[in-house]
């Protein structure tokens, strides 16, 4: 398991030191000090072995987190810690950054002997943690108090406690997607996925019990064969065919995995829901067709079209157009028909923003790029021209169908829940190579 | 810092300001400097010399202070374990605490504290605890059991914690569950053999519902524990894989990965034709993809697992290709690991847009990576013959880029496109023959070489092209020089007429200017072989090649087999068994997949089979040139025909030469081996060139070890076994060690005497007590001087059989007694058997065969030596040494039976018989003894085995 716990700043000084294990030495801190984060060379692996210790490292701004063994641990658990570790001192104490660790150490330290114990990790939900991991001492509780705690933390809803209370039950659905796409400069789609979130926001009472519905081809076909037939056919062209999800652990795993049915009891406040991934009839927003022309050695014409490819009536936002240039580029001459273009030459790119753009329309960009010859005999990469934009629906056509709530002990119904939808697609790595 | 003693002084003004604000009345006061204690210590500052005035702190209501404390004594406990024993009181009363969180934290704080003293007074808080009301505190009882078993684990057994432990499998509370899971675990790791977890049928019911409860940790630590399970049956295998299945669409990848190891180990045992094979297999693909859009360092965790899925089972991800391409912005580590598993996955349907990335790649920035890439191309050519000619293709448009490290990739694969299709795309040859100029790594330098001297004959100038490598010949690095000699060789049997210089001056710089071995063997076999017989020459140097097979970089079925059942661990990161990085006992078990149960036709068909049955051929890589040219020397043409003469020809060519010429050969033949791990030193001896193994069989080299090792031919007697058999803390200072021994017929009792008290010690002498073989000292303790302190003196005791029997207990037993002018002494010590055997234990064929029929059945003993890597004649004139005598030996059905007589001191004689299995490291001795004297209860098998077990060590 994991013998130790490091963070250090960018120059290598170590902020938090936490050993678990008889067998890490106090040598280890300097062994990953100066043969990862002093290293010549850029790290070629997350995972280092240095004299039979094993190193697992996470980088969140400028700060490393380095998980130390001498054992064969679960690697992918010590990652999946280690990023469970920064979303705890985030929930705490927000950026993780030099100066917010130094003034928290205390407070770190506590969360570090809580959620791990001789290395293995244990309940490391934020909610139940903040019950009683508080920097005010827990002297003023009352006995039962004291046992809610023990329980939640054990418990089987350890991400919940009891006796919330809210005046307005509310709950909020983002589904935020990301569509990634890689196209060759003839158009030809070489490779396609979205991969989405749901992201749940709730504020309700009690211990609500609560089911989701999606327009899931499987869970609509399976409903369509009951039911009546033209329904059927209508909803199953909505429907979209999901390749893999993966939910939160509040969500009963093996009810999906028997009748598809997601059902659950939410954790307070915001969390993730559910990831997810397709990659068949993705509705990709935005088509970018590149034209790249080298005129003798020392001049490159460039001609991007992109074209919007949804609804008239939606408008992407923060677009952003994304065109490399050569390395041994000496100036560029750039004409837009909307939006503003400029050549930055620290990124090696010509940088053309949009704010707005409605769905079917088209737009183009023309640049000349002055080159200095040179002797390299090397040839451009050509990079791909990537693009960012943010638009309001969702790329893989996943709708939500509903989100029930049940709450029994208390009387409120699932009429009274005010619930809020919203989709956000938003381009992940969108790429066309030119 | 206070590593320096300049800054020392800084320090210790520091640490007095800390100590006063320690000791202040205020509260606020103290937490400041406790805090700032736990800063210094942070940073690597040593603030052990506050151990008192923190300690002090620790009696307070204020939990936070405490926390601290009981983290600045984690820290500084072992380096004042006299002071730590302060706070043992707090400890325990903290245990009794009404606060569950408090008991807690109480009990997991000590089992941090590694001071022998404090476990003891752990104990009885941690049984308490263990059974606490408070799920909390019985989670963290838990896990205190595996710290206390670290620290020290025959105290865990002796309290009976292991059982508790075991109870809580049963806890009503999930997190109890899965942590006792995971100290049971780690407990079990350290006795290999115990059957600690036990896991049957109820408890893995147990875990199971567990399972659906716990937190995402837990369930990691369950389903890793279930992954050692092996189900009795295709039935529960099946059942269990139901119930874990769920787990794949966990948010937590290590989730993921533990049940896909589950499934993966146990999908072993379905029968392939179930439906639910197919099923599983389907389900498997969709959340190994899922795991890729993870964060980076969980990526690369995942394609290091899935690169071994892929080979044991390629048919789960074959139609996932695209997920596996490079994006741009990819760490350089998930970039070179998608690269592999691409490689992996290319087939004919998918080879069009394989090459169109790979190309692609090719271009890029990161030189690792665009080597990387060049070579995925050649790889595709030859796993895929269809796309052959369009990956020679796009592999000349890259070489017309002309960057350096592109080109000589290129032409290194181009090598070994021409090796697989020979006449083929020798057309290209003139593009490559451009770029001889940029080559400067050895490696591509070799294959241009190679390449030139195969296809001398369309080359038309292949002797200018050869002749410019050989100007700085002796500049060359080994692997290009041999290339050399072998392309120039192989030139002039194929245009005898231009190059006669050429091929005379490579000789000579081979034989005569250089220091390298191989290099000057070689060229005397060319040589010898141009020279005698030019005809045979040419049969063997230009010898049809073995082809090479397309699979490359395949990880070794057992090892592949042992890293299944590790996925998610990091020996599926670094692809290595745990015992390769793990210190220690730890995870040195080899895990195995279990064998399909159900059917007992071909359990294992479809790819996984092609690479459990037969081991797959790698391309050579190029330090083999060596091994190259022996294969051509020594494997028959494969072509069939009249035996070849030319082999045997060349042999008496190379023994005139070289004089003891064939044993050179041998030799040449080992540095091969030796040099390029060479899987070509195997087709050397005549084995199919497609049945390689990839590296050498670990017992091959064992065996050789102990073959050397005999060499020396030590007798027992002269093995030394020096024991401490009497303690100084026990006799008052004095230490005595020793040992046993038989020398020239006489037994000796050699004794270190170490005085480590203060005053002198003198007035030794010795007694033994009545003993099974009636050892008495066969004169007095030889000490004449006095013994001063920390002095040692070396004596040594000769014994005779003489002294008064009683049958001991072990048999071997000698109770001694030692005086000194303080004190008399006891201890008890054994002796090996081996030093009552007399040097006339010979016994007469005749007698023996008589003896040996008369002896009774009962008062035969048989029992099996292990792990002995001896061979017969080895063994037999180890036993020698030890006057074990060898009457007779025999050899049937490969068995070789040693029959042998030793005779004890008190006459007694014992015949053995000694069944050697070639190849089976297991001896069977069956032993026979007789009594010519009466002895109470000598038993055999209480005798031989020690002996046998000593000589075999």
């Amino acid at each position: 398991m994991i013998g130790g716990l490091f963070i250090y700043n960018h120059k290598g000084e170590v902020l938090i030191s936490r050993v678990y294990r008889d067998d890490i030495g106090r040598n280890a801190v300097d062994a990953f000090r100066v043969n990862v984060i002093h290293a010549r060379q850029q790290v070629r692996s997350p995972v280092t072995n240095i004299a039979r210790t094993s190193f697992f490292h996470v980088k969140r701004s400028n700060i490393w987190l380095a998980a130390v063994t001498k054992q064969n641990v679960n690697a992918a658990m010590v990652f999946e810690f280690l990023y469970k570790m920064c979303d705890v001192m985030t929930a705490y104490f927000g950026k993780i950054s030099e100066e917010n660790i130094k003034n928290n150490f205390v407070l770190i330290y506590e969360l570090l002997d809580e959620i791990l114990d001789f290395g293995y990790p244990q309940n490391s939900e934020t909610g139940a943690l903040k019950t009683f991991i508080t920097q005010q001492g827990i002297k003023g509780q009352t006995k039962e108090e004291q046992s809610q705690i023990t329980s939640q933390v054990t418990g089987q809803i350890g991400w919940r406690r009891e006796g919330i209370k809210y005046r307005r039950n509310e709950l909020f659905l983002d589904v935020l997607e990301s569509v990634n796409l890689l196209m060759s400069p003839q158009g030809q789609v070489l490779s396609a996925h979205v991969s989405g979130r749901v992201v749940m926001k709730s504020y309700l009472s009690g211990m609500p019990e609560c089911k989701f519905g999606m327009n899931d081809k499987i869970v609509i076909d399976k409903q369509g064969k009951g039911g009546a037939s033209d329904e059927a056919g209508k909803s199953g062209k909505q429907s979209i065919a999901i390749d893999d999800c993966t939910f939160h652990q509040c969500v009963r795993l093996s009810k999906f995995d028997s009748e598809r049915s997601i059902s659950f009891i939410p954790p307070d406040g915001e969390y993730e829901l559910m990831r997810y991934r397709t990659t068949k009839d993705i509705i990709l927003p935005f088509r970018v067709i590149p034209l790249v022309r080298e005129v003798g050695r020392t001049k490159l014409e460039v001609k991007v079209v992109i074209k919007s490819n949804f609804k008239p009536s939606l408008l992407a936002q923060k677009i952003e157009v994304r065109i490399p240039t050569p390395l041994n580029t000496s100036g560029v001459q750039v004409i837009c028909m909307k939006g503003k273009a400029k050549y930055k030459a620290s990124e090696n790119a010509i940088v053309w923003k949009i704010k707005r753009m409605a769905g079917m329309k088209e737009s183009q960009i023309s640049a000349e790029i002055e080159l200095l010859p040179t002797n390299d005999k090397k040839k451009w990469a050509r990079p791909p021209i990537s693009m960012n934009f943010e638009v309001p629906f969702a790329p893989s056509g996943l709708k939500v169908r509903y989100l029930k709530v049940f709450e029994s002990k208390l009387n409120y119904s699932d009429h009274d829940v005010i619930k809020w939808v919203r989709y956000i697609g938003r381009s992940g790595i969108y790429e066309t190579r030119c | 810092m206070c590593d320096f003693p300049f800054f020392s002084l800084v320090c210790t003004g520091e640490i007095f300001e800390l100590k006063a604000e320690l000791n202040s009345d205020k509260k606020e006061k103290k937490k400041e400097a406790v805090k700032k204690v736990i800063a210094s210590m942070t940073v690597g500052k040593d603030v052990s010399a506050l151990f008192p005035d923190v300690v002090n702190c620790m009696q307070t209501d204020n939990l936070e202070l405490k926390k601290l404390v009981y983290l600045y004594l984690m820290n500084y406990a072992k380096s004042q374990p006299d002071m730590a024993i302060m706070a043992v009181n707090t400890f325990v009363k903290d245990c009794e605490d009404p606060n569950p969180l408090i008991r807690a934290l109480a009990v997991r704080t000590m089992g941090c504290i590694r001071v022998d003293k404090i476990t003891e007074y752990l104990c009885e808080p941690l049984r308490k605890c263990l059974k606490d009301e408070d799920p909390y505190v019985r989670k963290t009882a838990a896990v205190c059991v595996a710290k206390l078993h670290d620290i020290n684990a025959q105290l865990v057994e002796d309290q009976g914690f292991l059982d508790t432990l075991k109870d809580l499998i049963s806890d009503s509370n999930p997190m109890v569950v899965a942590n006792a899971v995971a100290a049971l675990s780690e407990i079990a790791e350290s006795h290999p053999n115990s059957n600690l977890l036990d896991l049957n049928p109820q408890t893995i019911n147990k875990l199971l519902t567990a399972l659906n409860e716990c937190t995402e940790w837990g369930q990691i630590f369950i389903l890793d524990c279930l992954a050692n399970y092996t189900p009795r049956d295709d039935r529960e295998s099946q059942s269990i894989c139901e119930r874990v299945t769920p787990r794949l669409s966990h948010a937590n990848s290590a989730v993921v990965l533990s049940a896909v190891k589950v499934l993966m180990k146990f999908m072993e045992m379905l029968p392939k034709d179930l439906d639910y094979y197919g099923t599983l297999l389907k389900k498997l693909a969709p959340p190994l993809v899922t795991l890729l859009s993870a964060e980076p360092e969980l990526q690369y965790v995942a394609l290091r697992n899935i690169n071994l899925i892929v080979q044991r089972r390629p048919e789960i991800l074959k139609h996932e290709m695209k997920v596996f391409f490079v994006k741009y912005n990819d760490p350089i580590y998930v970039k070179l690991e998608k690269l592999d598993i691409m490689i992996r996955l290319a087939s004919q349907a998918n080879i069009a847009q394989v090459l169109a990335e790979l190309k692609e790649y090719a271009t890029e920035v990161d030189v690792d990576f665009v080597r990387k890439a060049v070579r995925a191309i050649g790889r595709c050519a030859i796993k895929v013959e269809q796309s052959a000619e369009r990956c020679v293709s796009t592999l000349l448009d890259l070489i017309q880029t002309k960057v350096n490290y592109v080109v000589q990739e290129a032409i290194v694969v181009i090598k070994d496109i021409f090796r697989k299709y020979p006449n083929k795309y020798e057309s290209v040859i003139a593009t490559l023959c451009e770029n001889l100029d940029s080559l400067d790594e050895p490696e591509a330098r070799a294959a241009m070489i190679w390449i030139v001297g195969e296809y001398a004959e369309r080359i038309d100038n292949a002797d200018e092209l050869l002749e410019s490598f050989l100007e700085g010949f002796h500049d060359e690095s080994t692997q290009v020089q041999l290339q050399l000699l072998t392309a120039i060789v192989k030139l002039f049997l194929k245009k005898p007429t231009e190059t006669q210089e050429l091929v005379q001056q490579v000789l000579s710089l081979a034989t005569q200017d250089s220091d390298n071995p191989d290099l000057r063997d070689r060229g005397y076999i060319y040589w010898r072989l141009l020279s005698t017989d030019p005809v045979a020459a040419k049969e063997v140097v230009l010898a049809e090649k073995p082809l090479i097979s397309e699979e490359t970089d395949l990880i070794e079925p057992t090892l592949l087999e042992e890293l299944i059942c590790h996925i998610g661990t990091l020996a599926s990161v670094y692809h290595k068994p745990p015992s390769a990085f793990v210190e220690g006992s730890r995870g040195v078990q080899h895990k195995r997949l279990p064998g399909s149960a159900g059917s007992a036709d071909s359990p294992d068909t479809g790819s996984a089979a092609g690479v459990s049955e037969a081991p797959p051929a790698v391309i050579p890589s190029q330090g083999d040139l060596l091994g190259d040219l022996l294969n051509l020397d020594l494997t028959p043409p494969t072509t069939s025909g009249p035996p070849p003469a030319p082999s045997s020809g060349m042999q008496m060519g190379a023994m005139d030469l070289l004089g003891g010429g064939l044993d050179s050969l041998v030799g040449l033949l080992h540095l091969g081996g030796d040099l390029g791990g060479s899987p070509a030193m195997g087709a050397g001896f005549g084995a199919p060139p497609t049945a390689m193994p990839a590296s050498f069989p670990p017992p091959v080299s064992g065996g050789l070890d102990d073959l050397f090792d005999l060499g020396g031919s030590v007798g027992i007697t002269d093995l030394v076994y020096v024991q401490i058999w009497l303690p100084a803390m026990k006799a008052k200072g004095l230490e005595i060690s020793g040992t046993f021994a038989r020398r020239a017929g006489v037994i000796q009792m050699e004794m270190t005497l170490t005085n480590k008290a203060m005053s002198i010690m003198t007035d030794f002498a010795i007694q033994f007590n009545r003993n099974s073989f009636g050892l008495a000292p066969a004169g007095p303790l030889q000490v004449l001087t006095p013994v001063g302190p920390n002095q040692s003196i070396e004596v040594a005791l000769p014994l005779s059989t003489v002294g008064p029997v009683m049958k001991m207990e072990p048999l071997t037993n000698l109770q001694v007694a030692v005086k000194n002018n303080i004190d008399v002494f006891y201890f008890s010590s054994q002796y090996p058997i081996s030093m009552l055997f007399v040097e006339d234990g010979k016994m007469e064929r005749q007698v023996f065969l008589a003896t040996w029929k008369d002896i009774p059945n009962d008062n035969e003993a048989q029992f099996q030596i292990k792990d002995c890597h001896l061979n017969s004649d080895a063994a037999s004139s180890k036993l020698q040494g030890s006057n074990v005598f060898t009457i007779a030996k025999r050899t049937v059905e490969g068995q070789d039976m040693l029959y042998q007589s030793m005779k004890l001191t008190n006459g007694i004689w014992v015949l053995a018989e000694l069944r050697v299995q070639a190849g089976n490291p297991n001896y069977t001795v069956s032993t026979v003894h007789v009594r010519y004297i009466g002895l109470t209860g000598l038993v055999s098998s209480d005798l031989l085995p020690h002996a046998d077990r000593r000589a075999a060590a």
